[in-house]
This record gives structure tokens, C-alpha cells and sequence, in this order.
């Protein structure tokens, strides 16, 4: 990644984001350069999700900006930021095709290949000619991250990655997203577990209603967090 | 029941037929219809064969023109839209005759497309029966698409493929789906008679259908045709249910 053009630096100016009358972003304002794992954490409803929607440009906000150092986050016309989403949506085929399918753009053989190393990867060979909709939940996720990964993007935005995943796939998901980082992709997520920000996070965004109330590295957060708000959250205590 | 035993019972009697003769006559018809299928009538082949010419080449244009329509019906928002789907809808339930009378009010000598001269040809049939099976497929593949849209939308989006770009994916994945309703549309097509005999008016040797056949022969009594041509039509039915179910099976094992 290095030497090579990026569309990081991201620069997110006072994003406001509005429906049916209630602000449910208000001002946030963060700078993400490349590298690093950064986590997007906060109770529910706080706009995590949001955020990361608006970054991957799928929801437009009412006020402020999402700044890509290329302007509009493509280099060479392909959009160079890519997204797991929540409950990873896979096509009616196979895993092999949903890889292939992602991958649209490039020509039909070295999307072909593009996806065969994707599939090697990331462990799925040998299900590469399953329905991508009868792999297992932790599978599925996978087969998610390896779309993303396919499609060479210099920020990989995660939301929730391991929410519906038991303890041994989490774990495999938590590897792979640490590796990822380690081959120097920037990860930014969004996560419920306090655990999985210790163990993977470089830098915490901590949200609550809206606000981004927290801009730390993730050791400094646990052991020193700057807002009452966050102290909260930490504690467990629940908030609104 | 017993209404109808009285009524058939009297029907009987009056036309002076003793029940078993019917009986015998029904036996011997099914035998002579056998006949002609086994031995490769040339007048049973050429209905037969006109029968599937129309019905299919019906199914290939509603699925021609019904699917993108459909998509674009599943992805469009404007204002009567709701109103759009409801026609549709209700046009499935389109009796055939009705359609067989709209084409034939079009086709007719004074008609808007009279010049063509296109009344009691297989064209004609054509176009009655893709009138007949359009909204089916219409409203079958804005039904499959919309729901699909909605699943696949953020990730779709993600990728860029928004509006027509995102048509493709979700025919695709939507196949398993189409295909039954496009098997339910040939059904519907096959099995009409209303909409063909109207605007084919039933020529021997050229616009002569199964369905059309059967009525006729049966009204002048030649059963073994009309058996035979039946049973051609049963069997095409039960292939066509076989050949959905198959597709819906495969479907559900991509579907998860």
C-alpha cells in the first residue's frame, strides 16, 4: 500500500444526518488516516451504523461532508472503500459466483482469478462451488470479508462483524480482520464488544446519541476515558 | 348430488341412450385416440404442433417484453404506481374470451389494425394469448424483484450497481422464481380456448388448436380426436407441474 495512491486520509466534517425529525447524527467531525484498526463503539442507537453508511456514501446527510483525499474515494474510476454489512447478503449462488459477481468490473478472466485468490485466501476453496446461502454463519461472514477484500480496497469498513457468530468464529473473523490490518488495509468498524476493541483496536470513535463524544487511542480510552459518557459505557452502566 | 343423478338419469332417458352403449362408446374412443397418437396421425401432429408454436412463441414474447417491465414496475417509484400493480394484478384473472374480443375488436376488418390483415391467423393467436400471459409474468417478476431488491439493496449499492445496472442480479437470482411463473403463463395458454377461437376462428389445417379441436369434435360427437388431443393436453400439464416444481426445489437449495 505504501508509495501506492490512496483515498485515505478520510476527513469527516460535522455530519448531520436527520429523520423524521430527530437528529440522529449530530456534528461529527473525525480524521482517519491510513492504517490501524479503529473501532466505531457506543450503545445502541447512537449512529454507529450510520456513520459507517454515510462514510460508504449509502446515505446522503443532511448537512457536513465525507471527504475522500482522491475527493470522491475512486482511484482510476473504482470506488477504493468497500463494506461488510451486518447480516452479509449473499446472492443465490455460489461462492464462487458471489465472489465473481463483486468483481464485475474487471474482465471475466481476471475476475476469475481475482476470485480463485480470494477463495484461497481466505480458507473458502473448498466450498467454492456451494450455495453461498446454505455456508454456516461464520462462513458466510468470511465469504463477505473475501468479497470485500477481492475488490482491493484501501479502507474496509465492518459493521458488527461478529454480532451473530459464536466464540470460535469470532475469534477466526478477529484474526482475519488483525491480518488484514497487518498487510496494511485500513479497518474501520463498528462492534458491541468491549473485549474485541481490546483485542483488536487501535483507536476508539465513541459515539452516544449522536455525538461523537470520544476520539482516543483505544488504550488511552480504557484506561483513562476523557467524557462521564464514556465512563458509563465502560462501567456498563446503560445510556441513552 | 342426487339433483344431478335425477337430472343426468333424465337427460338419458329422453335421448333414448342406454348408459352402457356410452360406456362402450367412451372405451372404443379412448382406443381409436391412442391410435392416433401412437401412429403419428399427420392431422393430430399439425394440431398438436400449431398448439405449441403459438403457445410458446406467446410465453417467449410476454417473457420478452413482461420482464423488464416487471423490473422496472419492482425498482421505479411514481405517483400511481400502486394503482399500476393493482391493474396488473387483476389482469391475470383476465377472462380469455375478453382478451380473444379486445384482439379481435383490434384485428377485425374495421379495426385500428384491420389493414394488417392479421384476423384468424396464428399471428392473431399470438398476440391473444401474449396478452393473456403478460400480466402474469409482469406481475410475477415485479413481485420476485421487489423482494429481492429489497435484500440485496445495500449491497448492490455498495457495488454500484443502482437503477438497470442492478436488473441483471436480480434476474439472475430471481431465476428459479421466473421460471415457475413463466411455466404458469404457458399453462394459462395452452389450456385457453376462449381467446383462439375467437381470433382463429378454429380453421382446419391452419388455425386449429387442441383446445379448439376438442371443443369442436366433442360438440360433433368424433370423441377419439377430442380424447386424444385431452389426453396430449393433461400430459403437457403435468410436465409443466413437474418442470415447476423441479425449478422451485432447485430454487429453495440456492435460496437456503
Amino acid at each position: 500500500m505504501h508509495g501506492m495512491p490512496s483515498i485515505l486520509p478520510l476527513r469527516v466534517e460535522n455530519l448531520v444526518l436527520e429523520r423524521e425529525g430527530r437528529r440522529l447524527l449530530d456534528a461529527v467531525s473525525f480524521i482517519l488516516p491510513a492504517g490501524g484498526i479503529t473501532a466505531l463503539i457506543g450503545p445502541n442507537g447512537a449512529g454507529k451504523s450510520l456513520t459507517l453508511r454515510l462514510c460508504h456514501g449509502l446515505i446522503r446527510p443532511e448537512g457536513g461532508s465525507v471527504a475522500w483525499s482522491t475527493g470522491d474515494g475512486r482511484i482510476a474510476g473504482r470506488p477504493r472503500h468497500a463494506m461488510v454489512f451486518q447480516r452479509p447478503v449473499m446472492l443465490r449462488r455460489s461462492v464462487r459466483a458471489n465472489l465473481v459477481h463483486a468483481l464485475e468490473a474487471l474482465s471475466f478472466e481476471r475476475a476469475a482469478t481475482r476470485a480463485d485468490t480470494a477463495l484461497a485466501r481466505f480458507g473458502l476453496s473448498d466450498l467454492a462451488e456451494r450455495p453461498a446461502r446454505l455456508l454456516s454463519g461464520g462462513e458466510q461472514q468470511r465469504l463477505a470479508i473475501a468479497r470485500a477484500w477481492a475488490l482491493e480496497p484501501d479502507l474496509l469498513m465492518l459493521d458488527e462483524p461478529t454480532a451473530h457468530l459464536d466464540p470460535g468464529a469470532t475469534r477466526q473473523i478477529e484474526g482475519i480482520i488483525a491480518g488484514l490490518a497487518g498487510e496494511g488495509m485500513t479497518i474501520l468498524m463498528t462492534t458491541h464488544d468491549l473485549g474485541q476493541v481490546r483485542r483488536l483496536a487501535d483507536r476508539v470513535l465513541f459515539l452516544h446519541a449522536g455525538r461523537l463524544r470520544e476520539d482516543a487511542p483505544a488504550a488511552r480510552f480504557f484506561q483513562a476515558p476523557a467524557s462521564p459518557e464514556a465512563r458509563a459505557f465502560l462501567a456498563g452502566d446503560l445510556l441513552w | 348430488m342426487l339433483r344431478l343423478s335425477c337430472f343426468l338419469r333424465k337427460l338419458l332417458s329422453d335421448v333414448k341412450i342406454p348408459l352402457y352403449i356410452i360406456a362402450m362408446d367412451v372405451l372404443g374412443a379412448m382406443q381409436a385416440a391412442i391410435g392416433l397418437m401412437v401412429t403419428f396421425d399427420p392431422q393430430f401432429l399439425q394440431i398438436v404442433g400449431l398448439s405449441l408454436r403459438v403457445t410458446l412463441t406467446a410465453v417467449l414474447l410476454a417473457a420478452l417484453i413482461g420482464l423488464p417491465v416487471g423490473a422496472w414496475l419492482a425498482l421505479s417509484r411514481f405517483r400511481g404506481r400502486a394503482a399500476l400493480i393493482v391493474l396488473i394484478n387483476g389482469l391475470m384473472g383476465l377472462p380469455p374470451v375478453v382478451a380473444g374480443l379486445f384482439v379481435f375488436l383490434l384485428l377485425s376488418r374495421s379495426g385500428p389494425l384491420g389493414p394488417l390483415g392479421l384476423l384468424f391467423t396464428p399471428t392473431a393467436m399470438v398476440v391473444a394469448q401474449t396478452i393473456l400471459v403478460l400480466p402474469i409474468v409482469i406481475a410475477l417478476t415485479r413481485g420476485t424483484l421487489e423482494e429481492l431488491w429489497q435484500e440485496y439493496r445495500e449491497h448492490l449499492t455498495s457495488l454500484g450497481l443502482t437503477g438497470w445496472r442492478a436488473v441483471p442480479t436480480l434476474l439472475w437470482d430471481g431465476r428459479f422464481a421466473l421460471a415457475t411463473g413463466l411455466l404458469a403463463g404457458f399453462g394459462r395458454a395452452s389450456a385457453e380456448v376462449g381467446a383462439v377461437l375467437i381470433v382463429g376462428g378454429n380453421i382446419a389445417g391452419y388455425t386449429r388448436t387442441m383446445t379448439t379441436t376438442i371443443a369442436l369434435e366433442t360438440s360433433k360427437g368424433d370423441l377419439p380426436l377430442a380424447l386424444g388431443l385431452g389426453l396430449v393436453l393433461m400430459a403437457l400439464t403435468l410436465a409443466i407441474n413437474a418442470a415447476g416444481y423441479a425449478a422451485s426445489r432447485i430454487g429453495a437449495r440456492f435460496a437456503g
